[in-house]
């Protein structure tokens, strides 16, 4: 006990030597600190931008910006190597040869090559793409060319919000009738076609909404410069590259996840079930998974982690994540620490924040004993 | 107990760490090896020979100065830096100079702690493009996507220059020059930017140079320059003097083959000054009266050092232009040695 206070009050000691070398180091190269520099204009230029930003907004909107980059491809890598991770982590239990054998090679060669080498093969495979002069083309609408993707951008026209209400209505009206179904059938035995209702409800209502108001969303068509297409929307090919590098590095190592969980679930359960005369597909979702999950949640979390952190390594490839924006701003202000400390802080928040999002998901569906 | 062993030992390791400002100059005696902070490679400038040795127009300098603080060109060590870490390295004396084509500018200079110790090459941002785009020159470039090389001052002129002349661009930043060059040849963009003596230099690398070319403009002031860390007058003194002598070597007309004859003294006071045959230059200083003659002798002088990597007969063919002597019609000028 007295060992370990005095540990405790050593490494305190320690720290506090640190930051007081520091801060006393800096004093004397006449270094400025503090976050005041946030407010100086940026003076570059980001090509990706959800909000607002020119280049004579401030280094701190510029950090917002490439904040808002960084969880974008996060949302979409983590959505894509769930979805990549349970079809891996299934097929790679499948009885025919062939498909699990492919889906071994998938996982063990994905998981063994670091991801940042991943990361510039896509690129470079994006780079390969034809030349813009060149654009495949849809239709004369969507163009896919090694500049990315250029598709044309809806215009919401007025009339466009009651459509939209309309989806959301769709959406939690079809939530309420699920929740009412499983009601019913707990009760009776009594099924209900929820994804035919949910359809409905989220689509074809819409749809008739739409066209009874007269069309009220207008799109804008790219149109060929003399260098780049011009208006529509663009994905970047770093965007892509990135995304799909993080998605299949990521979906590897759930898939694994997936399968230990799976294998977790007694055999007699999927037994049992098709003693009981349920359909495979159906065993599966209604008896092995709700068990799996409970083993499949927890370290998956670790992997989503994993992924919003990897995609820091969007600096080698010029995504404009905030490492990438970060490190100009580093770069032009000197400010070394304090950039540092905000990109320490940032991806802190952001892991924490899908922590407890996953912790209350863990929870909700934790085994519940009576 | 144990752990208390390695604490002490991290405690020590950062208290010693903490007290490495004293003089540079005594520091680099003491190791008896100049710190030189380099580029991680750029045609020309610095680059590694047949032999696995670095060498190249920064390099030169690096080499002068080890020979007139050291007396010996080869007691230099390089480290390759980025264009990201090549301050703090600086900063925290993991270098003595820093000899890595890099621009002096007001903030670097005040607000990032260090001194410029003097110009050896009168740069600035250019373009570089396929003929085939049909652009003559820069200013016609709206609309289009652009490599850049990030960590640089050249983002912040291409935003200004782009504002200044109201036109839209799409950036590309990539961190090195390599994978920066892949997304400019596999034309992701239409031009790449950087310095135009990086241009030339990257342009030698092109399978297809004759394709290329560079534009006429040039957007920003680059002076690029050694640096050394702010606070040690009298190192920052020796690093500016060994940059003027090469400079005043090549006015005066010394060079790397007569310059061990004309120390033993000339008609000429200046030289002789220079030379240390006249004079106490060397022990002002804090060096001996040689200094001058061992830093001629290591690379030769300015022009040597130019024509030898960069010059016109070069791969990268650059013309002296602004940085030839003021005599000669540029703006080469070094404050007299007396």
């Amino acid at each position: 006990m007295l060992f370990q206070l005095l540990l405790v009050l050593g490494l305190a000691l320690l720290i506090a030597f640190i930051a007081s070398n520091t801060i006393a180091n800096l004093q004397r190269a006449g270094l400025a600190s503090g976050y005041g520099f946030l407010f100086d204009t940026a003076s570059f230029d980001i090509n990706q931008r959800l909000v607002a930003y020119s280049s004579t907004s401030s280094y701190g909107r510029a950090f917002v910006v490439g904040g808002i980059n960084t969880i974008l491809v996060a949302a979409m890598g983590v959505v894509t190597a769930t979805i990549i991770g349970f079809c891996a982590g299934v097929l790679r239990l499948s009885s025919n040869y062939l498909i699990s054998r492919t889906t071994a090679v998938y996982v063990e060669f994905i998981r063994n090559v670091p991801v940042l080498l991943q990361i510039i093969f896509w690129w470079l495979i994006m780079l390969a793409l034809p030349r813009v002069r060149e654009s495949l083309s849809i239709g004369d609408s969507i163009f896919l060319n090694n500049r990315g993707v250029r598709m044309p951008a809806p215009i919401f026209e007025s009339g466009s919000a009651i459509v939209l209400a309309t989806i959301l209505a769709g959406v939690v009206g079809t939530v309420l009738i699920s929740r009412w179904a499983k009601a019913r059938q707990d009760a009776t035995g009594r099924t209900f076609p929820v994804g035919r209702a949910g359809l409905g409800l989220v689509a074809v209502v819409p749809l008739i909404v739409y066209f009874i108001l007269g069309q009220p969303l207008d799109f804008e068509q790219p149109v060929p410069r003399q260098f780049n297409l011009k208006g529509g929307l663009n994905i970047t090919p770093e965007l892509v590259a990135l995304w799909l590098a993080l998605s299949t590095y990521t979906g590897a190592f759930i898939s694994e996840i997936v399968r230990a969980g799976i294998l977790s679930v007694s055999k007699g359960q999927a037994e049992a079930a098709s003693a009981l005369g349920l359909r495979r597909g159906l065993t599966m979702r209604k008896i092995i998974l709700p068990q799996a999950l409970r083993v499949i949640v927890p370290p998956t979390t670790s992997q989503y982690l994993n992924l919003t952190k990897n995609s820091s390594l969007a600096v080698a490839i010029g995504y404009q994540d905030i490492v990438s924006i970060g490190d100009t701003i580093l770069n032009q202000s000197g400010q070394a620490l304090e950039v540092i400390s905000i990109y320490m802080a940032f991806y802190l928040m952001l892991s924490l924040l899908t922590s407890a999002f996953m912790n209350w998901y863990n929870k909700r569906i934790a085994l519940v004993e009576r | 107990m144990r752990s208390f062993g390695v604490l002490g030992l991290a405690v020590g390791a950062v208290m010693a760490a903490s007290q490495a400002m004293a003089g540079t100059l005594d520091d680099v005696k003491a190791n008896d090896s100049l710190q030189c902070g380099i580029n991680t490679g750029l045609p020309g400038f610095a680059f590694t020979d047949d032999d696995g040795n670095w060498t190249g127009f920064d390099v030169a300098y690096c080499k002068a100065l080890a020979a007139a603080v050291l007396g010996d060109a080869g007691k230099v060590s390089y480290v390759n830096l980025t264009g990201k870490n090549r301050f703090p390295a600086l900063a925290s004396g993991e270098v003595d100079v820093l000899s890595r084509n890099t621009t002096w500018t007001l903030s670097r200079d005040v607000d990032l702690g260090f001194t410029f110790i003097g110009v050896n090459y009168y740069d600035g941002q250019g373009f570089i493009g396929r003929k085939a785009l049909g652009v003559m020159s820069a200013g016609e470039l709206d609309g289009a996507s652009i490599c850049i090389q990030t960590g640089t001052t050249t983002e912040l002129n291409l935003a200004d220059f782009f504002r200044t002349n109201g036109i839209s661009y799409e950036p590309v930043p990539i961190e090195t020059n390599a994978e920066a060059r892949a997304a400019y040849e596999a034309e992701r963009c239409d031009v790449y930017t950087t310095d135009a003596s990086g241009l030339a230099a990257t342009k030698t690398t092109f399978a297809d140079a004759d394709a290329h070319m560079v534009f006429p403009e040039i957007i920003s002031k680059e002076p690029l320059g050694p640096l050394v860390r702010q606070g040690d007058d009298q190192w920052a003194d020796i690093a500016r003097w060994v940059l003027n002598a090469l400079i005043s070597a090549e006015e005066l007309g010394v060079t790397q083959a007569n310059v061990a004859e004309m120390a033993n003294g000339t008609d000429n006071p200046e030289v002789n000054r220079m030379l240390g045959s006249e004079g106490s230059m060397g022990e002002m200083l804090g060096l001996d009266a040689q200094w001058a003659v061992r830093a001629i002798a290591a690379e030769g002088n300015y022009a040597e050092i130019f024509d030898r990597y960069i010059g016109p007969d070069t791969a990268l063919g650059l013309a002296r232009g602004l940085n030839a002597l003021y005599k000669d019609g540029g703006i080469l000028y070094s404050p007299p040695i007396r």
